[in-house]
């Protein structure tokens, strides 16, 4: 059976080698900022710790995810990403991209100030499959309740 | 035997595409397709004789009204209620359920009661007894599964005690398609005094239900889950019960006599029926009512006892590749609802690809968390059959999985 139009999602070389190899998987523990997010309709969960210094840049970051293989390989991308960035770029971050991911699939955004999301643009193929848009923004809903309530 | 063929002539959606594949709509424990017939009776209704019920003098409100009130005839005959004054028109099976618990529950149901239902509740048959017990320090006690997802009749005979006021149970389980054996059940609920609920939602569309042979005190069920419209579901219950309950909205249409100080209530059925009713999916659940009663229940029961039993045969070829089914075996103990799980593919994954093929199924927890936990897994993807499916989608079932499985476990 003719399966291509899938192919977009599962027989990506990024998003197949984060499901395989996710990054960063295991719990970090004295983290600076715990994020978690339950998706209760599916059951999917995601876990995101991260330490930071003296300069609120992310050194270290622990994930741990339970779900769909897209939920699995955003929570690894996103990961990998904030690492090095700063807690406020994160938070910035995480408006942006949820805009993108919940726009029309054509749309263009342009935010200069944005580090480039490079990997993450893969996610934006989702959008082609609307139903699984809450996969990816799982990982971004732990990072927002995570980092917008803590300290 | 019905004719499979026969009947998909009627449903115009069984012919569109999905993803340029053709619809195998294998999801009607969620809601079932609708034939032709009811969908035309939406229309006519809406184009010929809108108006409203039981007030009108003029002539289309004599057509409403009478169309209106047999469809309620024909759900009392198709269900052999006593007569259709017990058919109380709601919006779905939720509704019934919450309707017996305000009004009947608060009522009857007193500090140190229990209340007892199945681990396979549908969340509507379980929150709404939560609530109760919480509100009034009744204990909420659960009907424990065995290893087949069969219940543990032993364990219910021990439950059943004195205080046992109400028993409310799934007749067929939503979530994994064990079918209770609420005959016995419902006669050991009475010789301790409890009265029996029976949640018909995935009975009433599948099999022959006669309320005064099961004797059961109260039924739900769904129109849309039977071939009908959404937004219409019936509560039926034994006279004296609805006459003890009082409405839970009051306003127009129930009333026998009002003053500015005080108002008293219609007789049944209206007494629970406040405001303009839902006139069109009402006719409509009628229409389905004689759909159904013209292939005839029991082929239909029959019917999916022999699909379920296909699949059941071809199932261990899905077993090597490691899938598990949950739910009972024999198809004698089960409807043609498969839920299972794959090991090496998420259900959500899972849904995704079988869209794809153009293969509707339902991924997820059923709305019934607690059991779905107790299965051990976060959630399953879930196969539900109907009188329309036939025994080649089947075959697109079982093959579709494997070349899903093996599609996600052979990524490049």
């Amino acid at each position: 059976m003719d399966l291509k139009r899938v192919d977009d999602l599962y027989r990506d070389k990024v998003i197949l080698d984060h499901c395989r190899n996710p990054r960063n998987f295991g719990v970090l523990s004295n983290s600076d900022f715990v994020c978690d997010a339950v998706n209760s309709f599916c059951g999917d969960e995601i876990h995101i710790q991260i330490n930071i210094d003296e300069y609120q840049k992310i050194i270290n970051v622990g994930y741990q995810s339970e779900g769909c293989a897209i939920n699995q390989a955003t929570g690894s991308l996103i990961s990998e990403y904030i690492h090095g960035l700063r807690i406020n770029e994160v938070v910035e971050f995480t408006s942006y991209f949820s805009n993108i991911m919940q726009s029309k699939p054509d749309s263009v955004f342009l935010n200069q100030s944005m580090p480039d999301p490079g990997d993450l643009q893969i996610l934006y193929r989702v959008k082609e499959f609307p139903i699984r848009i809450k996969c990816v923004l799982l990982s971004i809903e732990a990072l927002k309740s995570g980092l917008c309530s803590d300290k | 035997m019905l004719n499979v063929e026969n009947i998909r002539e009627d449903f115009p959606i069984l012919t569109r595409e999905v993803h340029g594949k053709p619809l195998v709509y294998l999801d009607n424990a969620a809601t079932t397709q609708k034939p032709i017939q009811v969908i035309d009776s939406l229309v006519e209704y809406y184009k010929n004789y809108n108006s409203n019920v039981h007030r009108g003098v003029h002539l289309l409100s004599v057509e409403a009204t009478d169309q209106f009130e047999l469809a309620r005839e024909k759900i009392s005959t198709f269900i052999n209620a006593k007569n259709s004054e017990l058919i109380i028109w709601t919006r779905n099976a939720s509704e019934s359920l919450n309707l017996v618990a305000y009004m009947w529950g608060r009522k009857n149901i007193h500090s140190g009661d229990e209340i007892l239902v199945t681990a396979l509740e549908h969340h509507s048959n379980l929150i709404p007894w939560q609530e109760l017990a919480k509100e009034k320090g009744a204990f909420l006690k659960i009907i424990p599964i065995d290893g087949d997802g069969c219940l543990d009749l032993e364990a219910y005979k021990e439950m059943l005690t004195s205080k046992t006021k109400l028993v409310s149970v799934i007749h067929v389980s939503n979530a994994i398609g064990t079918i209770n054996p609420v005959e016995n059940m419902i006669e050991m609920a009475h010789d301790v005094g409890a009265k029996f609920l029976l949640d018909g939602a995935q009975s009433v569309p599948h099999m022959p239900i006669d309320v005064q042979d099961l004797n059961c005190d109260f039924l739900v069920f769904s129109g849309h889950k039977m071939m009908g419209p959404t937004g219409i579901g019936v509560l039926y219950a034994k006279k004296e019960l609805l006459d003890d309950m009082d409405p839970l909205y009051t306003g127009g249409e129930m009333v026998l006599e009002v003053t500015y100080e005080n108002a008293t209530w219609a007789p049944l059925p209206m007494k629970f029926e406040a405001g303009t009713p839902n006139i069109a999916d009402a006719i409509g659940l009628g229409v389905a009512v004689d759909y159904l009663t013209n292939i005839g229940m029991d082929s239909i029961h029959d019917y999916e006892k022999s699909i379920a039993e296909y699949a059941l045969k071809k199932f261990p070829v899905l077993e090597e590749k490691g899938v598990v089914l949950f739910g009972p075996k024999d198809p004698n103990l089960r409807g043609a609802i498969f839920s299972f799980h794959t090991p090496t593919i998420h259900p959500h994954d899972l849904g995704t690809i079988m869209d794809h093929m153009g293969i509707a199924l339902r991924t997820g927890h059923h709305c019934a968390m607690p059991l779905v936990k107790s299965l051990g897994v976060p959630a399953t993807a879930r196969a539900s059959l109907y009188a329309y499916n036939t025994y080649q989608e089947v075959d697109m079932l079982i093959d579709g999985l494997i070349e899903a499985i093996e599609y996600f476990e052979n990524g490049s």
